[in-house]
């Protein structure tokens, strides 16, 4: 029953290994980041983690009866919006980010 | 999986790597933004390769309409609003790993596949996906302030959470060892049931977190979602998503750790004690106490004759007032006259890490003028004015004072009190989120009060500057 299929252990065991290297990756990737950049920071590793639209789209490829359907096309629904929206709201912000260059004023008329 | 989707996707993850290293400096951030799209990119069109294109007309539709609202809502949304954004898509990303860990079980089942990572790592999606999606949605009624405002508490909180949890931990087993545990209820079912309670559990851990507390539940929340989307990676035996989940959990972790740090209190005292305004009653019965209570003109000749140098210290309130515009004009008016201005930040002014950099930056703030809190607190020493606008916790001297036991104690401040004057531009002497009185507004010789509306008090020192 609790059997584990044929190549699965050797697999798990390398899923695991770039789990652990990930986190490390991530650790290290955000220390000493800039409290000024922690919110577009924040808004991009959000669209990120919208990655999860490509486990809705294989859930919903499989062809498994409609309850499935109806599951899989809700997980690719919310996917899409979290990654179209975390990536587009963080281009959005990262773009009023002016650089001391144009401190000239350059929008309001005064 | 085939080698050119594994190819792919190592591509993809290289570019969501290198994406994050480009957004650690303002400069490269945008680009940085754009290089983690494309990644994204790259790993869905793998993916359409990997699927071979089955079900590609339900897959085009739901994503086109995700698209649609995505795009919609970042578009229109107030960066003040930014935290509910956040928030909300935390909500759907953590909602869409638990529906996929929920299908991929029952496809297991059906299937009679044995696949014992995968059958161990669903019910550890589920419950992570759904705390997070139901925390996700809670976090967001309380930003957007449509329900469950302030603290919500009851008694034996604690222990309905953690009778909740066991409960779930009971129910994931059950479904792993093929119900033996809880013989009347089959796999999917079980699994059903982790689902449901985990929602109950995300609702019932982030109801009673205050409003003060938010910036930390939001990055807290980023990370779980993260997570989720690794366990879904372990779930569906796909490197791309374990890669991608994992920085993002990682990442969103230390984001939450230096925050809480920021706070001067412990993560794990927010998340089970809830803090909020507390002791928030003693402030109308003291007696009354004097304070240099200044006209608006007054503020604005000091700047204009007295002052070379002046940090401004700006709290949520100048979001709430919608002042950030008038504010620009002061630094503009200040700089005409040739005054040096720069902006002291602290980590969690704003509703989260960073915000209001962010919203100062979207009035037309240069990016350089704002400084993090260990940069600016040397600058006060030769600094004549230090303006406090819609902040007080944050420069409250109280903080720091280890005779004083408060919900604050702890918590780094800005130390404004050394800047030769401190003005407070604040509607009245209430004190802050955390319900701790300022020493610093009675302090008659430094300190002049501008009691007024973010917004009007700034416009009418514009005008004092400009004109006096």
């Amino acid at each position: 029953m609790l059997r584990a299929g044929p190549g699965s252990v050797q697999e798990f065991l390398t899923q695991l290994a770039v789990f652990v290297v990930a986190a490390f990756l991530g650790y290290e990737l955000i220390s000493r980041v800039p409290n000024l950049l922690h919110t577009p920071l924040m808004s991009a590793t959000n669209a990120i983690h919208g990655v999860i639209l490509v486990g809705g789209m294989i859930t919903l490829s499989i062809d498994a009866g409609a309850p499935l359907k109806i599951i899989g096309f809700v997980a690719v629904f919310f996917g899409a919006l979290n990654v179209v929206g975390g990536f587009w709201v963080t281009n959005r912000m990262l773009g009023m980010f002016r650089p001391p260059v144009h401190r000239v004023k350059r929008r309001k008329e005064g | 999986m085939q080698a050119a989707t594994f190819l792919a996707y190592l591509a993809a993850a290289a570019l969501f790597i290198v994406g994050i290293r480009r957004l650690r400096r303002p400069e490269t951030a945008r680009s940085g933004n754009t290089v983690a799209a494309v990644g994204m990119t790259v790993a869905l069109i793998a993916t359409l390769f990997y699927i071979e294109f089955q079900g590609l007309i339900l897959i085009a539709i739901a994503t086109a309409l995700g698209a649609v609202v995505g795009a919609v809502s970042a578009q229109r949304v107030q960066m003040t609003a930014m935290p509910q954004m956040v928030a909300a898509y935390n909500g759907v990303g953590g909602g869409a790993a638990a529906l996929i860990a929920l299908s991929e079980f029952y496809h297991l089942q059906m299937q009679g596949d044995e696949n014992l990572v995968a059958t161990i790592t669903v019910p550890l999606t589920v419950l992570i996906g759904s705390v997070s999606f139901a925390g996700s949605v809670i976090a967001f009624l309380k930003l957007q302030e449509i329900a469950f405002t302030g603290s919500v508490v009851f008694p034996g909180q604690q222990i309905v959470n953690t009778v909740l949890f066991i409960g779930i931990l009971a129910l994931g087993l059950n479904a792993i060892v093929d119900g033996a545990i809880i013989p009347f209820l089959p796999p999917v079912a079980s699994v059903t049931a982790v689902l449901v309670a985990s929602l109950v559990l995300g609702v019932l851990v982030v109801i009673p977190i205050g409003g003060a507390d938010m910036p930390i539940v939001i990055s807290l929340l980023n990370a779980f979602t993260g997570l989720a989307a690794a366990a879904s990676g372990f779930v569906l035996q796909n490197y791309i998503l374990i890669i991608g989940g994992t920085i993002v959990g990682a990442s969103g972790t230390i984001l939450t750790r230096l925050m809480s740090s920021a706070l001067g209190r412990p993560l794990r005292k927010i998340i089970f004690a809830g803090i909020t305004a507390s002791g928030g009653g003693k402030g109308g019965d003291e007696e009354e106490r004097p304070v240099n209570d200044v006209s608006a003109e007054a503020v604005g000749e000091y700047l204009k004759d007295e002052s070379d140098k002046v940090i401004i210290v700006p709290g949520y309130g100048l979001a709430v007032a919608q002042a950030q515009g008038v504010m620009r004009e002061l630094v503009d008016a200040l700089e005409d006259e040739g005054k040096e201005v720069l902006f002291g930040i602290h980590p969690v002014a704003g509703r989260m890490p960073g915000h209001m950099n962010v919203l100062l930056t979207e009035a037309g703030v240069p990016y350089d003028k704002l400084y993090d809190l260990e940069d600016i607190n040397p600058e006060f020493d030769d600094a004549d004015a230090a303006i406090i606008v819609g902040a007080n916790d944050v420069v409250n001297p109280a903080a720091d004072d280890p005779e004083l036991d408060t919900p604050i104690s702890g918590m780094p401040i800005l130390e404004v009190q050394n800047a030769e004057r401190v003005i407070f531009i604040k509607r009245s002497l209430s004190p802050g989120f955390a319900g701790v009185d300022n020493p610093l507004f009675y302090d008659t010789d430094k300190t002049m009060m501008l009691f007024s509306d973010a917004k009007q008090g700034l416009q009418e020192v514009v005008e004092a500057v400009k004109s006096s």
